[in-house]
């Protein structure tokens, strides 16, 4: 869904701007066309940051990001410009991979993700992080973390196959997030 | 898992309306005073002539020093909220209730004769003051903590320690209007050590929890 790049100056700024806008205003499909757009580019911000490490999967760390963009969402404020709140979540997180990798890591200030080049995902990779620390999210915040991140089911489906309320779902699910970026700065699975 | 996988199920996880940070922040500066205060009247109160008190400028200027000390901080921790803020406009503000509080020192030296400055500067209460204080800036120190933790502070501990800033202003804002010590010697002395206890408390705090 490449339709978020395109703007006047070549920055994506207004664009990004706007769907995060749309998205926190609770527009679904703006702030899923949001973190589409910009997974490519902090795929290639991962690599580049890990390419002096070796051994840490850019996908997880990719992911890892975006779990901090999509919790620290509300810490970004609609009228300021988006790209600089978005680069320093990335950086934050980059320098918290480096620092639990051992590494202290020199990472650009300015113009990161906005001027990488998109990269597009490995075909397969090995079974992600993410799915390790999932499984180790207590009871009922991993039965529903499963079955909506894993399992790709929605939130009502969720509802109904565990006889919950979807109130009770999204409150799960959203502990259930909280917890995972948790467990990844207490090291993740290393 | 893959990563669109993952960005499908984020955006299935709308806003719960979640308090940014700004209304956190305010939040927790209405409920931390009320609690402080409550705190204040259970256990000291005012001193019984603070009407009188009050029409004092060494009095009132204790009331300056830690209020301009807890609302510089509060500016400077709005910012800190905000991960792209790097260094807050607002930093140099901080310098102001410390130069406020040098120039009254200064100026109680000149008006007070040699032989009184220290008996001013150790005063009646100081045991009293340093543990008080720092009671009083407990619930403010949780709520601005918790605050925090709505925002993105790039450096935990730091921002741990301007809330202790802001909470120890408070704390030691409820303090003055009980203790009988008006010297600035005694405030420059006796407040800073126990505003920088729950300084010293907050970036410890801060460090453990704030991180994000």
């Amino acid at each position: 869904m490449p339709a978020a790049n395109t703007s006047d100056s070549g920055s994506p700024e207004k664009a990004w701007a706007e769907l995060m806008r749309a998205g926190l205003a609770g527009d679904a499909a703006a702030y899923r066309q949001l973190l589409e757009a910009i997974a490519p580019r902090l795929r290639k911000f991962a690599a580049n940051g890990l390419s002096r490490i070796g051994n840490a999967d850019v996908e997880d760390v990719v992911q890892e990001i975006l779990l901090a963009i999509h919790l620290k969402r509300q810490t970004w404020m609609q009228d300021q410009p988006f790209l600089p709140w978005l680069n320093a979540i990335a950086r934050h997180k980059m320098i918290d991979v480096m620092r639990r990798k051992g590494r202290r890591g020199e990472i650009p200030i300015e113009g990161l993700i906005d001027v990488l080049p998109d990269m597009p995902p490995e075909p397969e990779s090995s079974q992600s992080e993410l799915t390790k620390l999932v499984s180790r999210l207590d009871g009922k915040q991993q039965t529903v973390v499963s079955s909506i991140s894993l399992d790709g089911q929605s939130i009502k489906d969720t509802a109904a196959k565990l006889g919950m309320s979807e109130g009770a779902v999204r409150v799960a699910f959203h502990r259930g997030l909280k917890k995972l970026a948790e467990l990844y700065r207490e090291g993740g699975t290393a | 898992m893959k990563t669109d996988d993952l960005i499908a199920s984020l955006s299935a996880d709308t806003p719960q309306q979640q308090t940014p940070p700004r209304r956190a922040f305010a939040i927790a500066i209405v409920i931390g005073a009320i609690i402080a205060g409550g705190a204040f009247m259970l256990t000291l109160g005012p001193r019984p002539d603070f009407m009188h008190a009050i029409q004092t400028l060494r009095f009132d200027f204790k009331f300056v020093v830690t209020l301009v000390l807890a609302i510089s901080a509060l500016l400077v921790a709005r910012d800190m909220a905000r991960p792209e803020v790097r260094r807050s406009r607002m930093r140099p503000l901080l310098l102001a209730a410390p130069i406020l509080l040098i120039l009254a020192v200064a100026l109680e030296m000149m008006v007070v004769p040699s032989d009184l400055w220290m008996p001013r500067l150790i005063g009646h209460n100081m045991r009293f003051c340093t543990t008080m204080i720092p009671v009083f800036a407990l619930g403010p120190l949780a709520l601005l903590l918790w605050a925090f933790r709505r925002g993105a502070p790039e450096n935990p501990a730091r921002a741990g320690a301007v809330a202790g800033l802001i909470a120890g202003g408070i704390g030691a804002a409820f303090y003055a209007a009980h203790c009988f010590d008006d010297s600035p010697l005694f405030v420059a002395t006796w407040y800073t050590l126990a505003i920088g206890a729950v300084t010293a408390l907050g970036a410890f705090l801060g460090s453990r929890f704030l991180r994000w």
